[in-house]
């Protein structure tokens, strides 16, 4: 066709800015928000010890912590639905691996795949209650939040008579699976750093010459891995479009063909997998399972994601942006201890981001829609 | 059209109910490729139960639906979609929120191997997207452009690209004017027109005699669920078909007090 090649330029079509083209970036606001807060605490508390080896590694763990269920929420909220069971799923897995081990006396690879499989189905049945009733699924999953507590809380007392359940690291000694939750790795780097007087090393006592900081744990591996792969399936595949489709407007997918369905109960499962290897990670950190493991954890993780810019509506989003959004809470949680500010004001601080990036998520919407 | 093509569509005293309601009484229609088939009606008029008939979301209780000169039986609208029947609803099956080329292919995605792994080739859906759109008239400002940006036409016309692309013999518009201004609505028929020049039979649905005569080349009315026979361009002027439109009495006693201008 001629008039395809005439007219490359539309006068209608309005330039424009760089600053605009930015802004509708989901990361965005992760992006800025990390900076800032790296930048404020490099010159508030640069000097406690918060960017030594032993820092480093402390506030890296708790925002791997954070991101392992950031990457979850956040395809599950890209897919247009909310799962507020997650924290109740971190202390119904702690809890069932411990009793699969310590009560059953299940070799620990068996425990840890059984559990998996059981919070993976209760992934999947939440997400299709979801799908098939089209009740919310803040309803659905709040309903899962109590059911999994009670019995987290309930299954310990019946059995081993406390709410507590230890003795897990004696069983996963040499464990084949336990370790790739509870190990870790680059031990021999962090040696040779430490040799070189690249980090610090104990001084005295038994372990003098060894590296204060031994290894990157597991944890922070799961965290960079799940990142890695959520990111690659949202941007780089056609699962990713069939994600964004259903959250964007479900009705719309299923016209063009999309199995809007499958989609939200495979992302509620997923959401239950981030959560069990959060759980896994801890229980073989500690050795221990408790009642209360988990609390709260559904809305830090929702607020990972929002400071990350998805939007609660669904269909927008990024991976990336729940990472950073992560990074920035495990970073002032920790952060705000190292420069010595009164720990509950970092609750004041949760709100206070929250709400700012909520207020410039709608914003971006808009920029984005056109809306005015 | 040529009086020694076959048509794609045949309908034959279609009838549809709804328990007691009869939404459809009787209808005929034979849709040939490469025209432009206006159907026209009022509200209630059993327009939209006749396009779902033959787009395969109903069934009808009475009649023959012969495509391609089969009998048509589709068990769901994928089917139909399948066989080359698209259907671009008012609401358009877009999303706002993702980019024209995440639209343009949505659930069509185009695959490319990398390794074991099938990636979305978004290069190539980038493509296409703006040589589709080009083809209809639209520049984007890029393939990445969000779809909420957009105007109602333009976003009516990504729609007729993507159905076009996807290998529509049988494109179904319903009302694609209704929402849209002038500027817009002119730019939709222009699609209109450049899409039957390749030989797809449309069947554009509206209750604007205007903009049914700007490209229908035959134009069939419905009213109360009964067909009133099928005219030809030029054959039919704006008021006649007004007339039918309405059932030929009503309007025609509101006619004196708005001056003929409805």
């Amino acid at each position: 066709m001629s008039e395809a090649n005439t007219a490359l330029s539309d006068e209608r079509i309005k330039n424009t800015s760089r600053l605009r083209t930015a802004l509708i970036r989901p990361e965005l606001g992760g992006i800025c928000g990390t900076i800032i807060v790296f930048a404020l605490f490099l010159i508030f508390a640069g000097d406690s010890g918060m960017f030594n080896s032993q820092g480093v590694m402390n506030w890296s763990i708790v925002s791997a912590q954070f991101m392992i269920i950031a990457v979850g929420a956040c395809m599950l909220m890209i897919a247009g639905e909310f799962d507020l069971s997650v924290g109740s799923m971190i202390g119904f897995a702690g809890m069932m691996i411990a009793i699969f081990t310590v009560t059953l006396e299940w070799p620990v690879w068996q425990a840890i795949l059984v559990t998996f499989a059981l919070c993976i189905a209760i992934g999947a049945l939440s997400g299709y209650i979801v799908v098939r009733t089209g009740l919310p699924s803040f309803i659905v999953t709040l309903a899962f939040l109590f059911i999994l507590r009670g019995f987290t809380i309930y299954l310990p007392q019946l059995i081993e008579r406390r709410t507590i359940i230890g003795g897990i690291d004696d069983a996963a000694e040499g464990d084949w699976l336990a370790g790739l939750f509870g190990g870790k790795i680059f031990g021999g780097l962090f040696q040779w750093l430490g040799d070189n007087g690249i980090i610090a090393t104990f001084e005295r006592g038994t372990r003098a010459g060894d590296p204060v900081v031994d290894g990157i744990p597991m944890l922070i591996v799961w965290a960079i891995g799940l990142v890695i792969v959520g990111h690659f399936i949202l941007v780089r595949t056609r699962f990713g479009n069939w994600i964004f489709a259903a959250g964007g407007d479900a009705q719309a997918a299923r016209y063009t063909g999309v199995p809007v369905n499958r989609v939200k109960i495979l992302m509620f499962m997923f959401t239950a997998f981030c959560a069990t290897v959060f759980a896994t990670c801890q229980v073989m950190e500690f050795g221990s399972a408790g009642a209360d493991r988990g609390l709260l954890k559904e809305f830090e993780a929702i607020i990972a994601v929002v400071i990350g810019g998805a939007l609660l509506t669904g269909g927008y989003g990024s991976v990336i942006g729940a990472a950073l959004g992560a990074l920035i809470f495990g970073v002032v949680q920790q952060g705000l201890f190292f420069a010595g500010v009164e720990s509950s004001l970092f609750r004041v601080f949760l709100g206070l981001i929250l709400l700012f990036a909520v207020i410039l998520n709608t914003y971006i919407r808009r920029l984005i829609t056109g809306e005015r | 059209m040529s009086e020694t093509q076959k048509p794609i569509i045949q309908m034959s005293n279609i009838e549809k109910h709804f328990g007691s309601v009869i939404a459809l009484a009787g209808v005929s229609v034979d849709i040939y490729p490469g025209e432009c088939h206006c159907l026209l009606g009022d509200n209630g008029a059993g327009k939209s139960t006749f396009i779902k008939t033959m787009s395969g979301v109903h069934k009808p209780t009475k009649g023959e639906i012969l495509f391609d000169e089969e009998p048509m039986h589709f068990a769901d609208p994928r089917d139909s979609i399948a066989a080359g029947i698209a259907t671009v609803y008012q609401d358009l099956a877009m999303i706002p929120l993702m980019s024209v080329s995440r639209n343009f292919f949505m659930g069509n995605e185009p695959i490319r191997k990398v390794g074991p792994i099938s990636v979305f080739d978004h290069d190539h859906a980038n493509k296409v997207t703006m040589d589709e759109m080009g083809k209809m008239g639209i520049n984007l400002r890029g393939p990445d452009q969000a779809v909420g940006t957009l105007s109602g036409g333009e976003r009516q016309t990504v729609a007729i690209a993507r159905a076009v692309h996807f290998g529509a013999k049988v494109l179904i518009l319903d009302e694609p004017t209704s929402a849209l201004g002038v500027r817009q609505t002119a730019n939709v028929l222009a699609t209109i027109d450049k899409v039957r020049k390749q030989g797809i039979a449309v069947v554009f649905i509206t209750h604007n005699v205007r903009h049914a005569l700007a490209v229908g080349d035959r134009f069939t009315v419905l009213n109360r669920g009964k067909t009133l026979g099928t005219a030809t361009r030029g054959n039919v002027t704006q008021e006649e078909l007004q007339d039918m439109m309405a059932g030929g009495q009503e309007l025609a006693s509101l006619e004196g007090s708005l001056g003929g201008t409805v």
